[in-house]
């Protein structure tokens, strides 16, 4: 698939803000959604507008033939040894409060510890925090060295014999680091330790195979994927997820009812209380599909790769720019820029390049410990996608170039 | 100037650019130009908060009119708190307290900010009143 093809899937790519082509790189913040889903959603709202699992109606049954299609390919999607393993929720922060409930109900105590890095995401921090002050546990931090990369070497050290699990990002938000998650699990299960691993920014540029990886959980967006917004997952392996209790009670989720108390229902139904959204979640299919595409097709992965190669050397051949997350192996970076310009807010910069016609994110990006390290208030990021073009990668650095003159 | 021929001049100024990349330009001029603020004003008491960047005001007040000093860490929000203290320094507070600012929204500055900065300048155009509904 050409670059061209891919982009005819994505109308509001040929957009124009303030009259100019829009050139959309917060891709790291929510994907934009091809014709194929948009077109999913339609079907679901207009053809298929029922509560699943309930009725034994024509349109309910075939809402739900549709949702749990959807858990087949997440299933497919992961590897994921069995469907009931697949848990869906409103996106990937749901999913890591779910599990840091449920776990946390069933495994943390007082004096217990929880490991995560620097360079989580706030959703992979605080609900871990609000856990610890739940149970009087402690939260311990992975560190980077400077490059952006985890101290993998020292997590040895970090684990205790209080050490309950250790939740850790696939890739960073900010850094666009591959994590060598497959060390991180190996260290951790030496130790009977579970590993979280939270794909939000990874499970879009990388295949991700959660037996070979090894994981014990797995949390993604579907709106990072190409899919409609409130819709994620929880990957948990079966033999975690059966001792965990359940997060939310309400319907679906039960067995039995009665006042004398309540059983639940089986994986992954236990976890699923409410109106699921049912609308949404089918239209993974087609993000999948094309998520698929993407990983697989050699003319795109190309194109991101020569993307990638020339931003990249682009910023770090600027001395005015300062670039964070540099990793030793350039194999080890996603297309994911986030930097400063020396003597220039990044909120100047972003609102400028927004005239341009450019989409940056600006500020702390959800990621304050990782600010702190750096010693900065905030950054500006540009992140992309597979139907970004080299044009617009050349833009992007011109127009860089023309805004930090336009300031300084 | 009058108050309202200081607004009606900065409507005209801001109406010579056709686009924003251009007014933004003229604000970042604005920001560079401003007076210099005192370093030991940089204070948490002159911090406007709701700002995503950092906004100092200072006012004070002679022969009944007060006059403003600003300055922030970005320049585009300089260029914006510098338009406003431009239109409001040397009025008397009961003519900054009647006055219903909407030259601003003549000048599109509002709906053209990201939603963060529009938070901002509404904070700055509520500090300034704060401040003059203080000396009325």
């Amino acid at each position: 698939m050409t670059v061209t093809e891919i982009r005819s899937e994505f109308p509001i790519l040929s957009s124009k803000v303030y009259s100019r082509p829009l050139v959309y790189l917060d891709n790291a913040a929510s994907s934009q959604r091809p014709l194929s889903v948009v077109r999913k959603l339609d079907e679901m709202s207009l053809e298929a507008n029922a509560n699943i699992h309930r009725a034994v109606h024509a349109l309910s049954a075939r809402a739900t033939d549709e949702f749990e299609a959807a858990r087949d390919a997440v299933r497919k999607a992961l590897n994921a040894e069995f469907r009931e393993e697949i848990i869906f929720t409103s996106g990937a922060t749901a999913s890591v409060n779910l599990l840091a409930f449920s776990f946390g109900e069933a495994f943390v105590g007082e004096g217990d510890e929880i490991i995560v890095s620097r360079a989580e995401h706030h959703s992979n921090i605080v609900p871990w925090q609000l856990l610890c002050q739940r149970k009087k546990a402690s939260l311990k931090v992975l560190e980077i060295d400077e490059n952006g990369e985890l101290f993998v070497e020292s997590l040895e050290k970090l684990i205790s014999q209080k050490t309950k699990i250790i939740a850790i990002s696939q890739i960073s938000n900010v850094l666009g680091c591959v994590n060598p998650l497959r060390e991180i699990v190996e260290t951790a299960h030496k130790y009977g330790i579970p590993v979280l691993v939270d794909g939000a920014q990874g499970f879009v540029h990388l295949q991700t195979d959660v037996q070979e990886l090894g994981c014990d959980f797995y949390v993604f967006s579907g709106h990072k994927i190409f899919a409609a917004t409130g819709t994620g997952v929880l990957y948990g392996k079966k033999e975690w997820l059966d001792k965990l209790p359940p997060y939310m009670g309400g319907g679906e989720m039960i067995a039995t009812v009665s006042f004398d108390g309540t059983t639940f229902a089986a994986l992954p139904h236990k976890f699923e209380a409410g109106t699921q959204n049912f609308n949404a979640v089918p239209t993974l299919i087609p993000a999948l599909e094309l998520r698929n595409v993407c990983l697989s097709d050699p003319l795109l992965l190309q194109n991101m790769e020569e993307m990638k190669a020339y931003v990249l050397d682009a910023l770090l051949s600027d001395p005015r720019i300062t670039l964070y997350g540099v990793p030793r192996r350039t194999m080890d970076k996603i297309p994911l820029f986030s930097f400063t310009v020396k003597g220039v807010h990044h909120e100047d910069l972003a609102l400028i390049m927004d005239k341009m016609g450019i989409a940056l994110r600006s500020g702390q990006m959800c990621a304050e410990p990782l600010m702190d390290y750096f010693g900065v208030s905030g950054m500006l990021r540009a992140s992309f996608a597979p139907y970004n073009t080299m044009d617009e990668a050349r833009y992007f650095i011109e127009s860089l170039d023309k805004a930090i003159k336009m300031l300084i | 100037m009058s108050l309202e021929e200081t607004k009606q001049e900065i409507i005209d100024s801001f109406s010579m650019y056709d686009e924003w990349l251009d007014k933004y330009e003229y604000l970042i001029e604005l920001g560079k130009n401003l007076e210099a603020y005192p370093e030991d004003k940089k204070t948490d008491e002159h911090l406007i908060k709701g700002c995503q960047s950092r906004v100092w005001l200072d006012a004070e007040i002679r022969d009944g009119k007060l006059w403003f000093a600003a300055d922030s860490d970005a320049i585009i929000t300089k260029g914006i708190i510098s338009l406003l203290i431009s239109v409001y320094s040397g009025r008397t507070p009961a003519e900054i307290s009647a006055d219903d600012f909407s030259f601003i929204e003549a000048i599109g500055l509002k709906e053209n900010l990201s939603p963060t900065r529009a938070n901002g300048l509404v904070s700055m155009i509520s500090t300034i009143r704060q401040i003059a509904g203080q000396y009325e």
